[in-house]
């Protein structure tokens, strides 16, 4: 098969993941939403999770099948253009966004996290959408400095740990509106479903312990690729600087749980503002910045 | 002497280490915003002749270089003081702490997690839990009624080997900066380099390095081959052969640079960084004689390598300057006029324009090789000429002999490096040993019933399980 032809079917691929995290995404809103309605007058039973239980094993149903188009649409590309598919924005887009939906799906067979399909289908559907319409570009070979092992290895190392860091990002963040409810006088109907604060607390600490070495791994990578390529390993080019700053954000957040002892709402304000330095690093400098990161054309 | 030991005690706590980090972030965001001097000289330049004013105060604090001035080094050595400070008196404590037995059992278990009773003591009990605990690898601490175990020591000495590997990091990127030296040195094909100052185009040595430290090596360029897409123009791939000797001297031996594999010396590397042409042209007087004969380098202006470049003979009378351009695939359009279509030498043309006058060379102010100050000159000739054709401008005669390629050699000594990725290995090791780790005390002790309970660091899941495990092991034996 041609590398056009090729190149089309990794594109269809994509827009079928798109379909199918859609679906996926009604699945788990009608689930959440109609779990919530009663029937019952007494109100302790007010709401009833068997009535929707077939909409959320849909929600998961989609999920798979959207994370098996997406990952043969980013192998298609990278067998497209004869590489690993992470040459511009729009290949690390769809990688991030596979990473991410992956995570969901490896969390998902650990914990009960089955609510966490709706915040995450929204997400890997905008990233896609933006992906396939903004920063879309034919495939094409790379330019001779991002030919290297340390490409595929580096890149993924900060493509995967990217995808588990805006995980526990989703995670804080509920965490974060739920408190507030709680605050407020409790939970909504359709909130009373979710796992409890201190699960949540737990879960997004989880998360970023496990990736923080691979992080530091991708950063360490991405020094070793530097260094073969621009003959210096640390240079402050912007990316690296924030990279820096990211893993300065997160080495605090795990001090602030593990030695001062922070739980909960500051912990998960802390885990935001980290998550937050990782996709400035991402959105901004890529597009806005300057340095040797930055490839023309994305 | 007490005010200095409390600052001593203040520096190396963990919280001023921890702000000392958070301080060493922030620090580095404005080099990030603003452009360096180190980095991209030029976007300096504009933002000074763009905002004369405020540039003037930010360069008083050091905005445009921000990781080499003072305040941003002071955040970096206090942090490291602080961090030797902080986790040496551990790394002892843990040393002194490893044939040492668990603490003893708590008076009071039942204000522990996971606390149980199990009625019935029998006389093995302690036994069996022994028995168990051998089996889970726990260090075990019996005393006449109890047991003590611990698990998960290797949680410190993984965190540990974290900490001391970031202070080898540390120290290994001050190495950088006070070793070694950093050049660099545009080579024709069919040129010899020599690693001694004088051949390189430019080179800066740090604090600690003095000339008679560089690695005694000599290069001679071979080949230079560059590949294109033939549809997009890109780059594919750069390869560059060179037969190299080390020491001076010796054997050459041949060897292929590649953009991302350099040559390496001991701590030395040589990276392929930029490439061009050298048009090859040759000028004779008016009598005919050979004036200047060689290979020009040009500068490339766009992707497709149209080149800039100057020939310039100060030893004709009167001086004559050329500002000409160097097009590997010649093409034309009404809009652009003359550019190279493609980076490949395909059909190429040498375009110049001729001066006649003062080329301004004694005058002091150092000139680019690129370009001709024709301010006290007057142009007596223009002409577009093919490979081997002859122009004569009047004053002599030009000849476009032919082309070279030329690479761009980025001469790295950076002695630290080595000691950077050591580091940054054991890093990463660390980091694993201590966050995968659980860490974790049983107790368990017997009178007239008996008591287990556990302590697990950190709150780290497991500890139920393993609780359970415990007692069943206790309650199959009572059976
Ligand atoms: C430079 C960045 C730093 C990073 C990325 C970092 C990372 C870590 C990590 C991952 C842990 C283990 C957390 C756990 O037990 O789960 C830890 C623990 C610790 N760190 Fe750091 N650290 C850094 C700097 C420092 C500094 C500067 C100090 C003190 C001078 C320090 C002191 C400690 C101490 C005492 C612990 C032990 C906590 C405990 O076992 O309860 N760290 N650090």
């Amino acid at each position: 098969m041609t590398s056009r032809n090729l190149a089309y079917l990794s594109n269809y691929s994509i827009y079928s993941a798109m379909a199918l995290y859609t679906i996926a995404f009604f699945a788990h809103a009608i689930e959440v939403s109609f779990s919530v309605k009663t029937t019952e007058v007494d109100d302790k039973t007010s709401f009833d999770f068997s009535r929707t239980e077939k909409s959320g094993r849909i929600g998961t149903a989609m999920m798979i099948l959207g994370f098996i188009f997406l990952f043969a649409g980013v192998i298609l590309r990278g067998a497209s253009a004869h590489r690993v598919p992470w040459g511009n924005m729009y290949e690390f887009s769809i990688t991030g966004a596979l990473a991410f939906s992956g995570a969901y799906l490896f969390a998902l067979a650990k914990y009960k996290l089955r609510w966490l399909g709706l915040p995450v289908s929204i997400a890997v559907l905008l990233t896609l959408g933006t992906a396939i319409t903004v920063l879309y570009r034919p495939s094409a070979p790379l330019v001779p400095a991002l030919k290297s092992t340390w490409l595929a290895i580096h890149v993924s190392a900060a493509i995967i740990s990217g995808g588990v860091f805006l995980l526990a990002n989703t995670i804080a963040a509920t965490y974060l509106i739920l408190d507030r409810m709680e605050e407020r006088g409790g939970r909504s109907e359709w909130a009373k479903k979710l796992p409890t604060l201190e699960v949540l607390d737990q879960l997004s600490y989880r998360l970023v312990a496990f990736v923080f070495p691979l992080w530091t791994f991708a950063v360490i990578a991405g020094a070793i690729w530097a260094e073969s390529a621009w003959g210096r390993y640390w240079g402050w080019d912007p990316k690296e600087t924030w990279a820096f700053i990211t893993w300065v954000a997160y080495a605090a957040y795990l001090h602030a749980r593990v030695t001062v002892g922070w739980r909960g709402r500051k912990a998960a304000w802390l885990c935001l503002f980290a998550g937050s330095t990782f996709l400035f690093n991402y959105i901004y400098v890529n597009i806005y910045g300057t340095g040797l990161h930055t490839y023309s054309g994305l | 002497m007490e005010i200095l030991r409390w600052i001593w005690r203040q520096l190396t706590s963990m919280r001023t280490a921890l702000i000392l980090l958070m301080m060493l972030g922030l620090a580095s965001i404005p080099g990030s915003i603003f452009p360096q001097r180190n980095q991209n000289p030029m976007k300096v330049t504009d933002f000074v002749t763009h905002n004369p004013t405020l540039a003037h105060w930010l360069d008083k604090i050091q905005i445009f270089d921000v990781y080499s001035s003072p305040w941003f080094s002071a955040i970096y050595i206090l942090l490291f003081i602080s961090l030797i400070g902080c986790v040496l008196p551990r790394s002892i404590e843990h040393v002194k702490a490893i044939g040492k037995k668990p603490p003893l059992t708590p008076k009071f278990l039942d204000r522990m997690e996971g606390f149980a009773q199990l009625d019935r003591p029998t006389s093995g009990a302690l036994d069996t839990a022994q028995l168990w605990f051998k089996k889970n690898r726990f260090r075990v601490r019996r005393e006449a009624g109890s047991i003590s175990a611990e698990k998960g020591y290797s949680r410190e000495t993984g965190n540990l080997l974290f900490h001391l590997s970031l202070v080898l990091l540390l120290l290994a990127v001050a190495a950088g900066g006070l070793f070694g030296s950093k050049g660099e040195a545009i080579l024709n094909v069919g040129d010899r380099f020599i690693n001694t100052p004088t051949s390189y185009d430019n080179i800066s040595f740090a604090k600690f390095q003095g000339e008679g430290d560089m690695a005694p090596f000599s290069l001679r360029v071979l080949d230079f081959k560059a590949s294109y897409d033939p549809t997009t123009n890109a780059p594919t791939d750069y390869v560059l052969k060179v037969a190299a000797a080390n020491p001076i001297g010796s054997k050459e031996v041949l060897k292929t640079i590649k953009v991302n594999s350099p040559l390496t010396y001991g701590s030395t590397k040589v990276y392929l960084q930029a490439n061009g042409y050298s048009p090859v042209v040759a000028v004779r007087d008016k009598s005919g004689k050979l004036v200047f004969e060689g290979a020009v380098t040009f500068l490339p202006q766009d992707a497709n390598l149209t080149s800039i470049g100057a020939i310039k003979l100060p030893d004709m009378v009167p001086q004559i300057g050329m500002v000409a351009s160097f097009l590997p695939t010649a093409d034309r359009s009404p809009k652009r006029g003359a550019f190279s279509a493609f980076p490949e030498v395909l059909d190429p043309r040498l375009l110049v324009s001729v001066w006649m006058g003062n080329l301004g060379l004694d005058s002091g102010v150092p000139q680019s090789v690129y370009r001709v100050d024709t301010s006290k000159m007057q142009r007596i000739g223009l002409k577009a000429l093919g490979l081997g054709q002859i122009y004569n401008f009047g004053e002599g005669t030009l000849t476009f002999e032919g082309y070279k390629s030329w690479v761009n050699l980025q001469i790295v000594d950076d002695p630290g490096k080595i000691y950077a990725l050591v580091g940054a290995i054991l890093a990463i090791l660390g980091l694993l040993i201590s966050l995968f780790t659980r860490q974790r005390r049983i107790w368990i002790k017997v009178d007239d019933r008996v008591e287990i309970a556990g302590l697990a660091k950190n709150g780290v899941p497991g500890l139920d399980e393993e609780l359970s495990s415990l007692r069943q092991a206790l309650e199959k034996d009572e059976r």
